[in-house]
């Protein structure tokens, strides 16, 4: 039975440049420069080609569901029922999240629908990249 | 991989499965090794190989009194032991020791003596999956399969038939945790665990454990018991991290580990009598039979549905009613591993008829690693 706080997470060297980004309001990726490869999580070299020359960049934000659960198992820091997602980003990768402004049911979650970057600030150090359904344009 | 070169000459599950609160998980590992090494008509002595997964290796031997040749303590999940007969197969050809004692032993239930909590830690999953409220295997498990499911318009009455079949094995077998007849409906109306999965949609959590005793063939013609042959082996592992996992209808760990064990068992599809898939949860099997290649994509669930794999079936799946049902200490391969040798000795409780070939694969993590045993009794 899961006790306690709710996990956060604890940022390593080359992590750092995200956990920087999603203070401020920023979901950041890393492209590499040799192959172009999109990637994440983050890591100083290319996991397509293993080059070292990469750069960080702003990510649009904008994603699809691409598929979650809905939990009913207990969790510290969460309310069961409560969805467990995975956005399939503009740019490629995927990334776990919760969906936020959104029902939590199979009716209000469709798989494919719109989503858009929001954050969830914790504390001064740790603020998550979370989703909801993105709003008109 | 040398076909045929090594033989599996003991297998034992632990005296007692299900709930044992007399035991810690050591001692399960024991009870399981001591009662593998009668059944091959050796003594703790003849052992100068250990291997493991998810315990201290060295704890394991110490615990047993052997100061062993050979060490391997490879934890990927509860496929480590299909590595751990793969690995300990090439030590046997390579001369590094000759008598492998492979033990498994989990206090899923009871939980004496086990280990931390998270015996198989990820950088990643610590920062990008564990803040978004993944807590036990149900919770992360599950995810791909909503991408599943639309995708090959799998339907959750399909789903609960995986379920429902490994029901009908399982009230063949007298060890079975789960033995009384469910339906569609039963496992529908069961509760809620993580949609779309309800609870008999989920593996047991129970105690217990086993033990595999490998050598070289040539020597296994000699021993109490008719040689398993080791006839071809597969491992892979893609990502300790169910949302990164590149396509979420199917492994490519499983891809990977089943393709390399049917080229060096040197089979197709039909020469397999038999056929055990990791069924942690109900959309393993669904994943496994299209990533092993016995069906298409999107064919798996109809397949089962239809009935081939239930008892009486073309291909005869997961026959000591699977995790689902039978037990599930938490790194079920071996369970898995034992109910291959039984077929393949011809003394499994729901036996199928004149099995030569025999198939068991493993998952572990959450679609992390993989790992795939062919087993023969033909020499």
């Amino acid at each position: 039975m899961p006790q306690g706080e709710r996990e956060l997470p604890r940022p390593t060297p080359e992590t750092s440049h995200f956990w920087e980004g999603t203070r401020c309001g920023e979901l950041r990726l890393q492209r590499c420069d040799a192959c172009g490869t999109v990637y994440f999580p983050p890591r100083h070299f290319c996991p397509k080609c293993g080059s070292t020359h990469v750069s960080v960049f702003r990510a649009s934000g904008r994603a699809t569901l691409h598929s979650y659960v809905i939990s009913h198992l207990p969790a510290p820091g969460f309310e069961p029922p409560y969805a467990i997602a995975v956005a399939l980003l503009e740019e490629g990768p995927k990334m776990m999240c919760n969906i936020f402004d959104c029902e939590q049911t199979p009716e209000a979650l469709v798989l494919d629908m719109p989503l858009e970057v929001c954050f969830e600030t914790i504390n001064d150090e740790i603020t998550l990249p979370q989703f909801r359904p993105a709003r008109e344009a | 991989m040398k076909p045929n070169s090594v033989a599996i000459v003991g297998a034992s599950e632990t005296t007692e499965l299900g709930k044992v609160p007399t035991m810690s998980q050591v001692q399960l590992h024991a009870d399981a090794a001591l009662n593998a090494i009668a059944d091959a008509g050796l003594e703790l002595g003849d052992i100068d190989g250990i291997a493991t997964g998810g315990h201290n290796a060295v704890e394991i031997a110490h615990y047993l009194g052997i100061v062993p040749e050979w060490l391997d303590g490879t934890s990927v999940g509860g496929c480590s032991f299909m590595l751990l007969v793969r690995h300990a197969a090439a030590a046997i050809n390579e001369g590094l020791c000759t008598t492998v004692l492979i033990t498994h032993g989990e206090s899923g239930r009871s939980g004496l003596g086990r280990h931390g909590s998270s015996i198989f830690p990820s950088l990643f999953q610590q920062q990008f999956e564990r803040p978004y409220g993944v807590t036990r295997p149900p919770t992360m498990f599950t995810i791909p399969v909503l991408r599943y499911m639309k995708q090959y318009a799998l339907t959750e009455e399909t789903l609960a038939m995986v379920a429902v079949v490994q029901r009908e094995w399982a009230g063949l077998n007298p060890r079975a945790s789960f033995r009384d007849p469910i339906t569609v409906d039963d496992v529908l109306n069961s509760r809620m665990i993580c949609y779309p999965f309800r609870l008999l949609m989920c593996c047991l959590v129970t105690d217990g454990g086993g033990a595999l005793v490998l050598t070289r063939s040539d020597r296994a013609r000699d021993l109490r018991r008719p040689p398993v042959y080791i006839r071809g082996t597969g491992e892979s592992g893609e990502t300790p991290l169910i949302s990164q996992m590149d396509d979420f209808t199917s492994s490519a760990a499983f891809r990977v580990a089943g393709a390399r064990a049917f080229s060096s068992a040197g089979i197709c599809h039909d020469d397999v009598d038999h056929l055990m898939i990791y069924d942690a949860f109900a959309h393993l099997p669904i994943y496994g039979l299209e990533d092993l290649g016995f069906v298409g994509r999107g064919e798996a669930g109809p397949f089962i549905a239809e009935g081939h794999t239930r008892p009486g079936g073309s291909l005869p799946l997961n026959t000591n009613g699977g995790g689902l049902s039978y037990m599930h200490s938490g790194m079920y391969g071996m369970y898995a591993l034992q109910e291959g040798v039984r077929q393949m000795r011809g003394e499994a409780p729901a036996q199928v008829e004149d099995a030569e070939i025999s198939v068991v694969h493993g998952v572990g993590g959450m679609f992390g690693a993989s790992g795939t045993i062919v087993m023969t009794n033909v020499a």
